[in-house]
């Protein structure tokens, strides 16, 4: 099992949480997250980072790794 | 009716209205400022000197009912970098403007007489000098309450504060907004010039306020609804920027370590949930006050908000990231209603929140307050700059200034002008566009963080170089026009995502106009527009050494992602190369 640190953004925070330190068998996938969480039938997926770097939903966690989830934002 | 040019010369304070020259004539906003600019003022004048001018345009739609098409440019030789200058604003004075058939206001000259300060009253055919000794050493808002007791609730008012009036560099020019608040033309010491001329305020009053006239009704009604649907069905201007405001993005830098954090110096900071967008927004349903708002009339995605404090009461509006960034990360304060408090203190003096927060920033290096120290932060804009004393002066001098001032070398600025909240060497699009628009480190001139951090439009990894000067151009030639059709900014997360609503954009202008522009045609405008403003610059004195970042970006890495900045002077002055 690893532990991944997984944080949700904007309406995605809504009915869920803010931060929290999760357990996965290995192998698991950032889109297996997405998919656990539901997130994404709410709104589309704007922005997925691991480590503060973006990436794919493709991308296999490793243990120790913190998941950021936001849906589309914008400002300026 | 068509359009007309007033021009007002302070020197004998006169007025006279001429017909728009043919060459001006598809002109409206940044294109038309820079070109009167470019055209009218002599690049090595003294920007608070009598060769100055003062411009103001309205949008090409702005006075329509076309969504979002409220805003108006202002234009001068800049006081803050020294070179050309466009600030576009909310708030109604681009619609009413539009409606008395206004395509430019002009002022130049100064008064020989400068013991007091002018207000400019602009109605058909007319403008009325009206000498305001009672406003002389009032704010914005005791200015605006005179002009709305004087005159109908629906006249445009904009005014400069105290820092105005003393010529600051952070000083700006406010506008009234439709719920009687105020909006900026913030960036570059545009209050400085207002008040170089002795003008304290000026109204405008269209008599009737209706809708301008269109050439094809039928076909600008379609392209509208177009244009709307394209805003409202895109989840950035349809649902984030309405739900949590601009201030959404401070989680999202955050995270991507380009949140730029006591003074540049960090790319994350750790107490960036009390400042965020979803806690204001938290703050907001639990208080009272409200999550939409707009700037003006017609916008349909309402990033503004109304912000109150525990007790329910109004604490300010158009609460911006780039405002609470520069007070909360950058300054350090932790207080979101310390920072709101202090933004309601700069929209009533007329502060540029950017340049002055920036500066704030800075003041710590300098040995001038503690990070966080948040009520001495507001002491020194209210008592200090408010009142310009000698170390009020020094900060109302901006960021650049008060660097060299101290001797510091970690001095946040491009073209003199302060950094906004995203930290070049972890957003290096961003980099980009602040060391080569003419304008001085804007983020609004090419808002390449959509790319580099929101995906929008794509993808470029905001770390690498590879791909980010042709990024900034494109995304620089595209803001440039749309900044000329008195579209807000915002209509460009639509744009990078939905193949509709470029197309429905260009349609409008056609039926407002009855003419028959390409998209080729609004990309050439673009060029034209930076073209324009790079020369002007270049005969002011500034060069490609003009076009870098501050050096301890090169040598100093930032965390979390221990990168610099790394372009050589070559890949950087490709820019121009189009």
């Amino acid at each position: 099992m690893i532990n991944i640190t997984v944080k949700l953004f904007a309406q995605y925070r809504e009915n869920r949480f803010k931060v929290e330190s999760r357990t996965y068998a290995e192998g698991i996938t950032a889109g297996d997250i997405i998919e656990e969480l539901g997130v994404t039938k709410v709104l589309p997926l704007g922005v997925l980072m691991v480590n503060s770097r973006h990436e794919k939903e493709e991308y296999h966690l490793k243990d120790g790794d913190t998941l950021a989830l936001f849906p589309k934002v914008g400002g300026g | 009716m068509s359009d007309l040019i007033y021009r007002v010369n302070m020197s004998n304070l006169s007025f006279k209205i001429e017909e728009v020259p043919a060459s001006w004539m598809g002109l409206g906003g940044r294109g038309l400022t820079s070109t009167i600019v470019a055209a009218e003022v002599d690049p090595e004048c003294h920007p608070l000197g009598p060769n100055n001018k003062l411009v103001f345009a309205p949008g090409l739609l702005s006075g329509t009912s076309a969504s979002n098409s409220g805003r108006n440019s202002c234009g001068a030789k800049s006081p803050l970098t020294g070179g050309i200058k466009e600030s576009n604003v909310g708030g109604t004075m681009a619609g009413v403007m539009s409606k008395l058939g206004v395509k430019a206001l002009i002022i130049e000259g100064l008064p020989q007489d400068d013991s007091t300060f002018y207000h400019l009253h602009v109605t058909k055919n007319n403008v009325e000098f009206i000498k305001v000794p009672e406003l002389v050493g009032k704010d914005n808002y005791f200015v605006l309450d005179a002009m709305l007791e004087k005159y109908d609730k629906k006249v445009a008012v904009m005014s400069i504060a105290r820092p105005g009036e003393m010529k600051m560099l952070t000083s700006n020019i406010s506008v009234k907004d439709p719920g009687g608040k105020l909006r900026s033309h913030g960036r570059g010491g545009l209050g400085a010039v207002m008040g170089s001329k002795k003008i304290k305020c000026i109204t405008v009053d269209s008599e009737n306020y209706k809708e301008v006239t269109i050439a094809d009704p039928e076909k600008f009604k379609e392209a509208s609804k177009i244009f709307t649907k394209a805003l409202q069905e895109n989840p950035i201007s349809g649902q984030g920027l309405p739900a949590f405001g601009t201030n959404v993005l401070v989680n999202i830098l955050n995270e991507a370590g380009g949140l730029p954090t006591h003074n540049f110096r960090e790319g994350s900071w750790k107490h960036a949930e009390n400042i965020c967008g979803e806690t204001m927004a938290e703050n907001i349903k639990a208080r009272g006050g409200k999550t939409t708002h707009g700037c003006h009339a017609g916008c349909v995605i309402q990033c503004s908000q109304v912000y109150n404090d525990k007790e329910g009461k109004y604490l300010t509006s158009g609460f911006e990231y780039e405002t609470i960034w520069a007070l909360g990360a950058n300054l350090g304060i932790e207080d979101l209603d310390l920072i709101a408090k202090m933004d309601a203190l700069m929209d009533d003096l007329g502060l540029d929140s950017i340049e002055t927060s920036v500066t704030l920033g800075l003041a710590v290096d300098a040995g001038i307050l503690a990070y966080g120290d948040g009520q001495r932060a507001y002491d020194l804009i209210a008592n200090e700059l408010a009142n310009g004393t000698p170390l009020g002066r020094i900060i109302g001098g901006g960021t650049h200034i008060l660097g060299r001032l101290y001797g510091l070398v970690r001095v946040p600025t491009a073209k003199g002008q302060a950094m906004p909240a995203y930290e070049p060497r972890a957003v290096k699009g961003q980099g980009v566009t602040y060391i080569t628009t003419p304008m001085g480190a804007d983020h609004t001139a090419g808002y390449a963080v959509a790319t580099n951090i929101l995906n929008s439009g794509g993808h470029v990894d905001p770390l690498k170089k590879e791909g980010q000067v042709e990024l900034s151009r494109n995304l620089q030639i595209a803001s440039a026009a749309v900044d000329s059709t008195g579209m807000c900014i915002f209509v460009a997360f639509a744009a990078l995502d939905d193949a509709a609503c470029l197309p429905a954009l260009i349609d409008m202008i056609n039926a407002r106009f009855g003419i028959s522009i390409t998209g080729d045609d609004v990309v050439n405008l673009g060029k034209n527009i930076l073209k324009i403003e790079h020369e002007f610059n270049l005969k002011a004195g500034l060069t490609s050494a003009d076009d870098r970042m501050p050096e301890f970006m090169k040598y100093e890495v930032l965390p979390p992602h221990n990168t610099t900045w790394d372009f050589t002077n070559e890949e950087i002055d490709e820019f121009w190369n189009f």
